[in-house]
């Protein structure tokens, strides 16, 4: 955990005052709603369909007990009894009032909670791998840099007011679960030949109306020149973005009429000429944020503990530690992921209770630490493997030890037209009826990893491009359509998926789903060709067909 | 200075109302005849005409302390004069979300 310093803590208290005084000069008519708009989204609340929708960041995915019990107090105290966990490290509550929001901000603030540039046309939550500082084989804590990325960005007078918002995603594992490629920046951290720590930069990503996977546009930045090539990027993209069309202004708009190498010459240029000194972190800069990151404190512990073994009867058990439970850096440790992705029910959301269930487990068995990643899950980050049969049990209990992670149900969906001004159909209840039909574990352990995302408009916040079955709800003459596409992902092999046709009706989505699946059982080499890979080599056609033979 | 709203062309289709969201909750409203706000469709003032949708909109518009983002919503009107809303969007702002709230009951 990082551990916020008395500059924190006044930043934080002296925002909430600012808000709180907005706030009452919007209630009372002294600003109209174009003055107050500007201000409340610089705070994460937006205006929803039924009301209020305050969202919260979580940076670079890492929430201590504490903090997540806060989390349950604002939903309880505040909203409906349950947050909704966002594709970015958000948590989003959609009924608060904006009367009581500023107490609801204040109570977060004791615990270093803020949603401080989660909206707005500046540089939004810095995210980062949801496993980062205990998956095997990284390369160091990449929350490190998200931190000090985090430091540089928070209310930069210069960036405040970018063309467009702007993001930034850190990842430090060969294995990319912070889906870096879909971010304006994306930082890959790596080490060169001579063993000093520093990134692959990539730029222009991002999905939307106008889907762009980011472009490398240098392999190597020192990590002592990470905030001035950072700051390179920006002045260029702040320069020449886009101000006069929403829909052009974000930077992969900007690195794609330019072209990758025009662009990369540019930030090289305006590097070359900048004055670093400011900018450049030497190893005491670093040292001072790392040293403010906690690490607990591991004991020896046997990989295969008595309690492990005991339990190996149990196929409820064993179904879920095979699929939930992850190899730590550390032996006799476990990465363990908790399902927000019940049968039938929404995507993402947890109860205040469960919030606060989840935070005293975090307390027994995960030194206290939860981590929430961009599939909409969360994770207990440093669990006792010889404890990993008591808190099954305990995690089962309150709903969250779905055996499904990456599998068919593990759903990624935005809000949908059941919450979002933006949206144009729903998104959660074609989700609810795809976990029904795929509800069975050993239907869904034989179709393997396969990741469904939903969006419910093309801002694609449910990441539907890059699904390996992507859904994109539209609206035609009053009725909600859908368009499916195939073979996109989000990792190290980012990809784009391609239509499959025609947009299908609401109440065809989940058959054309089970079409596709089916398809992909009857067509793979083995059941160790992933879906994704099966799309790879077979092309859309074969898919196309089986869906649209009979349509 | 021509403002905004009336350079702007308004189209309806049939029988519509004027929608916002209420400043101090966000809460759904819509306007009334009598010059207000009020979260009960059947109390939203009708109109007929696209010039009655642009007045509508235009009193809607001023009271920017009460409520935030008016715009034309299209309704439908049975013969017993009962107004629904015209499309999902509008029946999901009335009705709520079409999904269960609580996704699980923690056990005791």
């Amino acid at each position: 955990m990082y551990a916020y310093d008395d500059i924190d803590r006044t930043l934080l208290s002296e925002r909430v005052s600012e808000f709180r005084d907005q706030v009452k000069r919007r209630l009372s008519g002294e600003l109209t709603e174009d003055e107050f708009k500007m201000l409340r989204l610089q705070n994460g609340v937006y205006l929803q369909l039924h009301a209020y929708m305050f969202r919260v960041a979580i940076p670079y995915g890492t929430l201590s007990s504490k903090q997540l019990r806060r989390l349950a107090h604002v939903a309880r105290t505040y909203d409906r009894g349950y947050g909704h966990f966002t594709t970015r490290q958000n948590i989003q509550f959609n009924w608060i009032k904006l009367a009581e929001l500023p107490d609801a901000l204040a109570d977060l603030a004791e615990v270093g909670i803020h949603s401080m540039q989660t909206s707005g046309n500046n540089t939004r939550n810095v995210t980062s791998d949801q496993w980062a500082g205990v998956a095997p084989g990284e390369v160091e804590d990449p929350r490190i840099w998200s931190e000090i990325l985090r430091q540089y960005t928070t209310l930069h007078p210069e960036f405040s007011f970018l063309p467009r918002k702007f993001k930034f995603a850190i990842t430090a594992s060969k294995h990319d679960r912070a889906a870096i490629k879909i971010h304006d920046v994306g930082l890959r951290l790596h080490r060169n030949d001579k063993g000093e720590t520093g990134f692959e930069v990539m730029v222009g990503g991002g999905l939307g109306r106008t889907p762009f996977l980011a472009k490398t546009i240098r392999h190597f930045v020192h990590g002592h020149d990470l905030l001035s090539y950072v700051e390179a990027i920006l002045r260029v993209y702040n320069r020449y973005g886009r101000r006069d069309n929403i829909y052009k202004a974000r930077i992969k708009i900007l690195v794609h009429e330019l072209g990758a190498d025009k662009f990369a010459q540019e930030v090289e240029e305006e590097w070359r000429q900048m004055d670093k000194r400011v900018l450049t972190l030497t190893d005491a800069d670093i040292e001072n944020v790392r040293s403010r990151f906690s690490y607990p404190v591991y004991e020896n512990l046997p990989h295969m503990p008595d309690e492990l073994k005991a339990a190996a009867h149990d196929t409820r058990f064993e179904a879920w530690r095979k699929n939930s439970v992850a190899p730590h850096k550390v032996p006799g440790y476990a990465i363990v992921t908790l399902s927000l992705k019940p049968v039938g029910m929404p995507p993402g959301d947890a109860t205040a209770e469960q919030m606060d269930a989840i935070a005293d487990l975090a307390d027994r068995y995960s030194f206290g630490e939860i981590r929430v990643g961009h599939e909409q899950n969360l994770a207990l980050p440093h669990v006792a493997k010889r404890d990993l049969p008591a808190l099954w049990r305990a995690l089962d209990k309150i709903g969250v030890a779905t055996p499904n992670v990456n599998l068919v149900s593990d759903i990624i969906a935005c809000p949908g037209l059941d919450y979002c001004s933006l949206a144009n159909a729903r998104s959660i209840p074609i989700a609810q009826e795809l976990t029904r039909r795929f509800a069975n574990h050993e239907t869904a352990s034989l179709i393997g990893r396969l990741h469904i995302n939903i969006s419910g408009c093309i801002n694609a916040c449910g990441h539907h491009h890059v699904g390996h079955i992507g859904i994109l709800g539209v609206e035609k003459n009053g009725q909600e359509v859908y368009q499916i596409t195939i073979g996109g992902r989000a990792d190290e092999n980012a990809e784009l998926g391609n239509l499959i046709g025609p947009a299908v009706p609401y109440g065809e989505v989940a058959d054309v789903v089970e079409d596709i699946v089916e398809a992909y059982l009857a067509l793979r080499e083995g059941p160790d060709e992933l879906f994704i890979d099966a799309v790879k080599r077979l092309g859309v056609e074969p898919f196309r067909e089986r869906v649209y033979a009979t349509r | 200075m021509t403002s905004p709203l009336e350079q702007k062309k308004i189209k309806i289709a049939g029988p519509s109302i004027v929608t916002a969201n209420r400043t101090w909750d966000g809460a759904v409203v819509y306007r009334t005849a009598g010059h207000g706000w009020s979260t009960d469709l059947t109390e939203a003032a009708v109109v007929r005409t696209a010039d009655a949708a642009r007045d509508l909109l235009s009193e809607a518009a001023a009271d920017d302390v009460n409520a935030v983002g008016p715009y034309i919503a299209p309704v439908a009107v049975d013969q017993t004069g009962t107004i629904a809303p015209g499309n999902l969007r509008e029946r999901i702002r009335l009705d709520g979300v079409t999904i269960p709230l609580l996704p699980v009951a923690v056990a005791a």
